[in-house]
């Protein structure tokens, strides 16, 4: 083994020679979002020392790696335990669902309580830690196990003499530990100015994790740092961590790239005249604020997409700061948001909670593993302004952004409420947030002649051409209602100076189609007169037609009645008669043939 | 500190009621191995013994590397350990007992 501990050593050094780096082997925390922070887990085969004050979470911490390890990794553990009791350490774990008896009856756990009372130690000359190596061995022996726990092992210290000879002897542990391959775990208490009381930190050099308890403002937020982490890139910043009934988690960090896909699909915002202003809807998996002063209706238009998701079979998860769930129902249907079904049908999740119960990021830290359970197409957060309140203002960014982040790498629509402060600057949010905005949608109030109207602009919208047309709505029993634009010589006219219009406008119409009705009339009377006209002169012509068509007819009988009668003539006188035109003897004979006839 | 100076009140409250009763010793040597320290601290112990419980008391010496279970029993870390199973309450001692005198605080067997 300690050849190849040295080998491993030299690899290392080489690192720097650029030759391929050996890579680190990591073995999963088991603390749900530390492996995204480091890339993978724990130093595999080596010890990581968990630190922080007393409360801080160190021996769920140890307990979680070793439980989950075993039950989810198939890595068996033993768990060595200094200060609490193998019933002690039972009952802490059974809210998380693990049976510890059970386990360590399945051989994949092996718990040993080292209990040492001070004042029954003499020391009589040199000693060493055999005892402990060889319960440890055992321990490890007997379910075969790959990871350990030592929870708290700087106890010893006050229970045993000579700190010399203990700091050689952990020293030793310690490598011992290395050379076994065991992933382990030892946690320390807070000391004043260095991590630990004792210094451990000295003999660990992979990684070293500390966890922070602090209260701002009265009120707690716990963190994570990862210290130092031997081999391996990690985020070197603080992260808040929550202990619920499901154990540690760590919020990651899995998306400070911004690598993620944009999706062309469109999100209908549950309003008919929205979607057109947008060309369509928002984008899937973007990220929407609707900023406005109060009474603006930013939860209906929120409400309105919660429905219009809904409505299309998907999941929304729903967090109300400033409302019950019972009363945002009831305020929505009242305005003919019937969300209640989708309450019922699992469709939709109203998750209702004061913003001061805790910190901001223990409050991102919920919905993040909200989201993560119910895997939701849109998340409403209404409002934002509340919950940054409950942050310190330089934090909340970052973790806006991360929240952000997080829910745009899962594809997930997000629609926040923002309360803007009368007075202040409208199109600006408390939160600071609206660079991370994809969508920003303005609610505002105009003031004048004695009434308050509601009035929409779409400030900005990435991706898609939209309207940049501001719109009255109004929030009726239909809910939120976009009304005709109207242009007045100050800008777009609303309410009672709109109905005005609208009524002036209806007068004009009322008057163009009077205009248009007489000028029709006009019209037929003259096409009548015209037509009386043309009637008479029609008359006068047919009349005067078959005048001259007699006339015409006469004078083409006596034309032609004459030639008959010069032959009778010439017949009776027998005389010869010559036809005025002789050559046509065909002629000729035609009347003659008629003349004998007659 | 704090050890050696209770041991000393409890010895101070024993001494007045009169000589310990119980002349049965049982002492109990915990070593890991037959190292340098385990077979100096054998030697150290039965010096002591014969000095002072000539006749009175019965050395176990375990060996955890052949009985690694026995060492949960007594909570034994530090090797060498010494536990004086009898008479109770129990005494741990730790170290190869090459100081003389506190092997004898350890005992209760010092007398003031």
């Amino acid at each position: 083994m300690r050849v190849a501990l040295r080998s491993s050593a030299t690899s290392r050094s080489r690192k720097i020679t650029r030759i391929p780096p050996l890579s680190l082997k990591k073995a999963p925390s088991g603390i749900a979002g530390l492996d995204e922070l480091t890339s993978g887990g724990l130093p595999r085969g080596r010890t990581t020392l968990v630190c922080g004050s007393a409360g801080c979470g160190k021996t769920l911490f140890a307990t979680e790696f070793l439980v989950r390890g075993a039950v989810e990794h198939g890595e068996p553990g033993v768990f060595m335990s200094f200060e609490e009791t193998e019933e002690e350490l039972a009952a802490n774990v059974v809210s998380l669902g693990f049976d510890l008896r059970q386990m360590v009856e399945r051989k994949q756990l092996a718990i040993d309580h080292v209990r040492v009372e001070r004042n029954e130690i003499e020391e009589t000359g040199a000693f060493d830690l055999e005892g402990l190596f060889v319960r440890l061995r055992l321990a490890i022996d007997s379910v075969g196990a790959k990871r350990v726990a030592l929870d708290t092992i700087e106890s010893l210290f006050s229970s045993l003499p000579n700190p010399a000879i203990l700091r050689s002897e952990l020293r030793r542990l310690f490598r011992w530990l290395k050379e076994q391959g065991m992933t382990t775990v030892i946690t320390g208490e807070q000391g004043a100015g260095t991590f630990t009381r004792q210094g451990l930190e000295e003999y660990i050099s992979d990684c070293v994790i500390f966890l922070d308890h602090r209260v701002n403002d009265q009120i707690s937020t716990r963190r994570l740092r990862v210290v130092k982490y031997r081999g391996t890139t990690h985020g070197s910043n603080e992260y808040p961590f929550l202990i619920d009934e499901t154990g540690i988690s760590v919020l990651p960090i899995t998306s400070l790239r911004l690598d993620r896909e944009a999706s062309s699909e469109r999100v209908s915002t549950g309003i008919e005249r929205l979607d057109e202003m947008l060309g369509g809807g928002y984008f899937k998996g973007t990220t929407i604020l609707c900023s406005g002063s109060a009474g603006t209706g930013k939860t209906s238009i929120a409400a309105h997409l919660a429905r219009a998701t809904c409505a299309k079979g998907k999941r929304c998860l729903y967090f109300a700061f400033e409302e019950s769930a019972a009363q945002l129902l009831r305020n929505m249907g009242s305005i003919g948001i019937d969300l209640g079904r989708y309450t019922a049908n699992g469709s939709l999740d109203l998750v209702a909670s004061r913003p001061y119960v805790q910190g901001l990021e223990m409050h991102l830290l919920s919905i993040h593993k909200a989201v993560n359970q119910r895997e939701p197409a849109l998340v409403v957060i209404d409002p934002i302004s509340n919950l940054v309140g409950a942050g310190s203002q330089l934090g909340s960014n970052s973790m806006l952004t991360r929240l952000l982040d997080f829910l745009k790498t899962r594809g997930i629509t997000t629609l926040f409420t923002s309360l803007t402060e009368g007075g202040a600057g409208t199109e600006q949010t408390a939160v600071g947030i609206s660079s991370l905005i994809d969508t920003w949608l303005m609610l505002d109030v105009v003031r004048g002649g004695g009434e308050r109207n509601r009035t929409l602009d779409i400030i900005k919208s990435r991706g898609m051409a939209h309207s940049n047309q501001t719109t009255e709505y109004k929030i009726s029993d239909q809910g939120v209602l976009l009304l005709d634009t109207y242009l007045g010589p100050s800008g777009v006219l609303t309410g009672s100076a709109r109905l005005a219009r609208e009524a002036a406008d209806q007068a004009q119409v009322a008057l163009q189609e009077e205009e248009i009705a007489r000028r029709q009339a006009l019209r037929g009377i003259r096409r009548n007169a015209f037509d009386g006209r043309l009637a008479t002169l029609q008359g006068e012509f047919s009349v005067e037609d078959a005048e001259l068509e007699r006339d015409i007819q006469e004078r083409i009988r006596q034309r032609d009645g004459a030639p008959a009668a010069r032959d009778a003539m010439a017949r009776s006188r027998h005389a010869f008669a010559r036809a005025p035109d002789a050559g046509n003897g065909k002629h000729n004979g035609k009347h003659k043939e008629k003349g004998h006839r007659t | 500190m704090i050890g050696p100076a209770m041991a000393r009140r409890k010895k101070a409250r024993a001494t007045k009621v009169g000589p310990v009763p119980n002349p049965m010793w049982e002492l109990r040597l915990y070593i890991a191995g037959r190292t340098a320290k385990a077979m100096a601290a054998l030697s150290n112990l039965q010096r002591i013994c014969d000095e002072r419980l000539a006749g009175k008391y019965r050395i176990e010496v375990i060996d955890l590397l052949r009985n690694p279970a026995l060492g949960r029993g007594d909570q034994i870390l530090a090797i060498p350990t010494l536990v004086r199973k009898l008479p109770s309450p129990m005494k741990k001692i730790i170290g190869d007992l090459s100081n003389a005198q506190r092997v004898l605080v350890g005992l209760d067997l010092k007398e003031l």
